[in-house]
């Protein structure tokens, strides 16, 4: 009898029937992911992304390419509680947290705001036993969203920040390829949401005054950004593979056995690919022999890599269905001005 | 028991039938193996819902047919199998796949595949990395077509695993190796036919490795043991490869040119590279056209400071030979070129030293076959190889056999 009642109140709490407003920690702290979006209580209208009282939207430095989409993301933390900094890794956010990651695409990305469309939700909830992955799809009408752990593809024609006509077969990604980005050893975790990524526009600033952000110290520079042309290329390349890459090419990642690992803290010349061979990377490296050969980017398998669009040799494998015109040109560039041996 | 579970059964039904959900609990049949899978609609789809929707101790089935998937597959829950009607009859084709590496990636512990091919994957055919106690068996991994370089990189790829088995399993086609157990301890690969890969099986920056019972054939070669440098786990040491039929790999070698297997001469039974403790015994090579053993350091220049270039503490020994040698090719042909054209069966570099070493190394081979079996030691003093300074000599070299590595056992599998 009380297990029934238990699982009445769960069940009721996933169809999504609350009374209160705001973000709904039943549900957020539920086992089982919510069907609909709009059950977390994380909006204040949804079909509107007015995100809920609490919950606060928040920019990268140099976000993830993600096939031009234009990427809105909110962080929840809890009330009374807040995220640890640190400073190389991502922050220790408490139980409860949930990070909200929207995609949408506009029929021209040069005004990515006119006529915006949502096409995925993904949601990164920090569960009791850890984080979760879970991935939405919205509805036609743009007003709700709803559990899609098989992802799925869609057609997307759009015209590209460069102005070029562009057809996407955009790839929303199944749950279990949410962890192949998102693995530390063996649990999930978030990417995104580093000091160095979030140290920008007076950003970490305003975490600490609204409290979901604790230890910051005073005073800590920025770290270089892809975009920030004041800076030099090997720095700017270095913001892009550490975005880009090193969730999976780095020694907890799912490319750990590459042996290439390409974060912004690497020093090895080696482990960033100079003058390495590939060890599995099968026809991926076409007919080149390092990743990365000094001075000769057309020669570098990582520059290959990433101008391809085949399966099988395109890098990211996941996550993007057309090349990134700004990457790849900062690490060609990169590549290019290396002192050859 | 049943009384309690017949109390709850009924409530239970009711909750989730209004949240829309569906109570999915197939019947079992005959075997006790629950319904397999729906064939209608999108397959790839139904079968990767399944697998995110696994719980620990699940079988999956798929039913007989051969289906075309766009999407790669992935597990990641611990304890699920997932079979097939039978190693020919569910066919996972990969030929219209239009996204990631491989075509099923498992990510969890204990998991079974078993009975069903996987065909024409854009990258590796089936990965798992960091799974342990993995078992592959009664499974295909096809190219179809002549060899090319298109072709997906592994077949059969377990990579960062502790106890692998692989048994009973047939791949064709893979422009690198068809098995290929990477940075794994204790792995079992065993009574599989590989055939027109690049590399039939290989054991790559591994710990205690059985080969035994396969046939290698009609690869570029046949059976390789290796340890690459600049890798997070190598080191590799202790490998068996015994009572296999290591015949005719004489394929041309179609690898892309930056992947290390690229360097394999083309008709070569067993290549041993920088590694240690690999005991090659009571095989049967037949007609691999340039040699049936090689043992090699490695020849690349390196950084690693904690990396070993030579292979050592070799043994080859009570091996059958017939044919082969007579038509050497890659490195090879230049230098059999200057030996009369031919080489015997069993060849190594005789490289003794490297770049950075202080001193040269022992690498104590053993070669303890019949008087007749022919051996060379190209001289190579060492390497980036300069032809002009080999120094060929057909005296066997005097080692002291190391002890042979104990049959592996695994956690996970019983005999």
């Amino acid at each position: 009898m009380r297990l029934a009642a238990f699982l009445l109140a769960a069940c009721l709490a996933g169809c999504g029937v609350r009374s209160a407003p705001g973000p709904d920690m039943g549900v957020i702290l539920a086992e089982a992911p919510a069907e609909t979006l709009s059950a977390y209580g994380l909006f204040s209208d949804i079909a509107a992304a007015a995100p809920a009282s609490g919950v606060v939207p928040y920019k990268l430095a140099t976000p993830l390419f993600s096939d031009h989409a234009e990427k809105h993301r909110l962080v929840f933390v809890p009330g009374g509680t807040s995220a640890a900094f640190r400073k190389d890794d991502v922050f220790a956010f408490p139980v409860g947290t949930v990070l909200v990651k929207t995609f949408a695409f506009a029929p021209d990305m040069r005004a990515p705001e006119a006529g915006a469309y949502r096409v995925e939700t993904r949601l990164l909830i920090h569960k009791e036993t850890g984080w979760a992955a879970y991935p939405y799809l919205w509805n036609e009408d743009g007003t709700e969203a709803v559990y899609s752990p098989v992802g799925g593809r869609r057609t997307i024609e759009t015209i590209s920040p460069a102005g070029d006509p562009l057809t996407i077969k955009y790839a929303v990604p199944n749950q279990n390829q949410c962890k192949t980005c998102h693995q530390a050893s063996s649990a999930l975790s978030p990417i995104g949401p580093k000091a160095r990524n979030l140290n920008h526009e007076g950003q970490l600033d305003d975490w600490a005054a609204r409290g979901i952000l604790s230890g910051l110290p005073a005073g800590l520079a920025p770290a270089p950004a892809m975009y920030d042309v004041s800076l030099p290329i090997e720095a700017r390349a270095r913001a892009w593979l550490d975005t880009n890459c090193a969730h999976c090419h780095k020694p907890d990642g799912s490319a750990s056995n590459s042996g290439l690992w390409l974060s912004a803290t690497e020093t090895d010349p080696v482990k960033l690919g100079i003058g390495k061979h590939p060890v599995a990377a099968g026809r991926g490296a076409g007919t080149l022999m390092q990743v990365v050969v000094p001075g000769k980017p057309d020669e570098s398998i990582l520059a290959f890599r990433m101008s391809s669009v085949e399966p099988g040799v395109a890098m990211p494998e996941l996550g993007r269905t057309v090349p990134d015109p700004d990457g790849l040109a900062l690490v060609r560039a990169w590549i290019a001005e290396m002192d050859t041996p | 028991m049943k009384l309690t579970r017949a109390a709850f059964a009924l409530p239970l039904a009711i909750i989730l039938a209004a949240c829309g959900q569906e109570a999915v609990t197939p019947a079992p049949d005959a075997a006790g193996l629950p319904a397999p899978l729906s064939a209608e609609g999108d397959f790839g789809a139904t079968l990767q819902a399944a697998l995110i929707s696994a719980k620990p101790g699940d079988t999956i089935v798929m039913p007989e047919g051969t289906f075309s998937l766009i999407d790669p597959l992935s597990l990641d829950v611990d304890g699920v199998t997932l079979r097939g009607a039978s190693q020919g009859g569910t066919v996972l084709d990969f030929a219209q796949q239009a996204g990631a590496g491989e075509g099923l990636l498992v990510t969890s512990d204990d998991v079974i595949l078993q009975d069903f091919t996987v065909r024409d994957t854009k990258g590796d055919g089936i990965k798992s990395k960091g799974a342990d106690r993995i078992t592959y068996k009664y499974l295909t991994v096809e190219w179809s077509g002549e060899p090319e370089e298109t072709n997906g990189a592994y077949g059969i790829y377990p990579v960062e695993s502790t106890d692998v088995l692989v048994e009973h399993v047939t791949v064709r086609g893979a422009s690198d190796a068809g098995i290929y157990v990477g940075q794994s301890k204790n792995i079992i690969v065993r009574n599989s036919v590989v055939e027109y890969n690049v590399a039939g099986i290989e054991i790559e920056n591994s710990t205690g490795a059985d080969v035994y019972g396969n046939i290698a054939r009609n690869n570029t070669g046949g059976i390789l043991v290796f340890d690459l440098p600049a890798l997070p786990v190598s080191g590799g040491n202790s490998t068996r490869i015994y009572s296999n039929q290591i015949v005719a790999n004489n394929t041309r070698n179609f690898a892309p040119a930056g992947n290390i297997v690229a360097g394999v001469p083309s008709g070569t039974g067993v290549i041993i590279m920088a590694n240690r403790n690999v005991h090659v015994f009571e095989n049967t090579f037949e007609n691999n056209r340039s040699a049936h053993v090689l043992i090699t350091a490695y020849s690349e220049p390196f950084t690693d400071p904690a990396y070993n270039p030579l292979p050592r503490d070799i043994v080859v020994r009570d091996n059958s030979y017939s044919g082969g040698g007579d038509d050497p090719q890659g490195t090879l042909a230049p230098l059999a070129a200057a030996l009369g054209g031919k080489l015997p069966p069993i060849v190594w570099d005789g490289v003794a030293t490297w770049a950075g070493a202080a001193e040269p190394q022992a690498v104590n081979l053993t070669i303890a076959e019949a008087p007749e079996v022919g051996f060379l030691s190209l001289g190579v003093p060492a390497y980036p190889l300069d032809p002009a300074a080999i120094a060929p000599s057909p005296d066997r070299p005097t080692g002291t056999p190391p002890a042979e590595p104990a049959p592996i056992v695994l956690a996970h599998v019983k005999g």
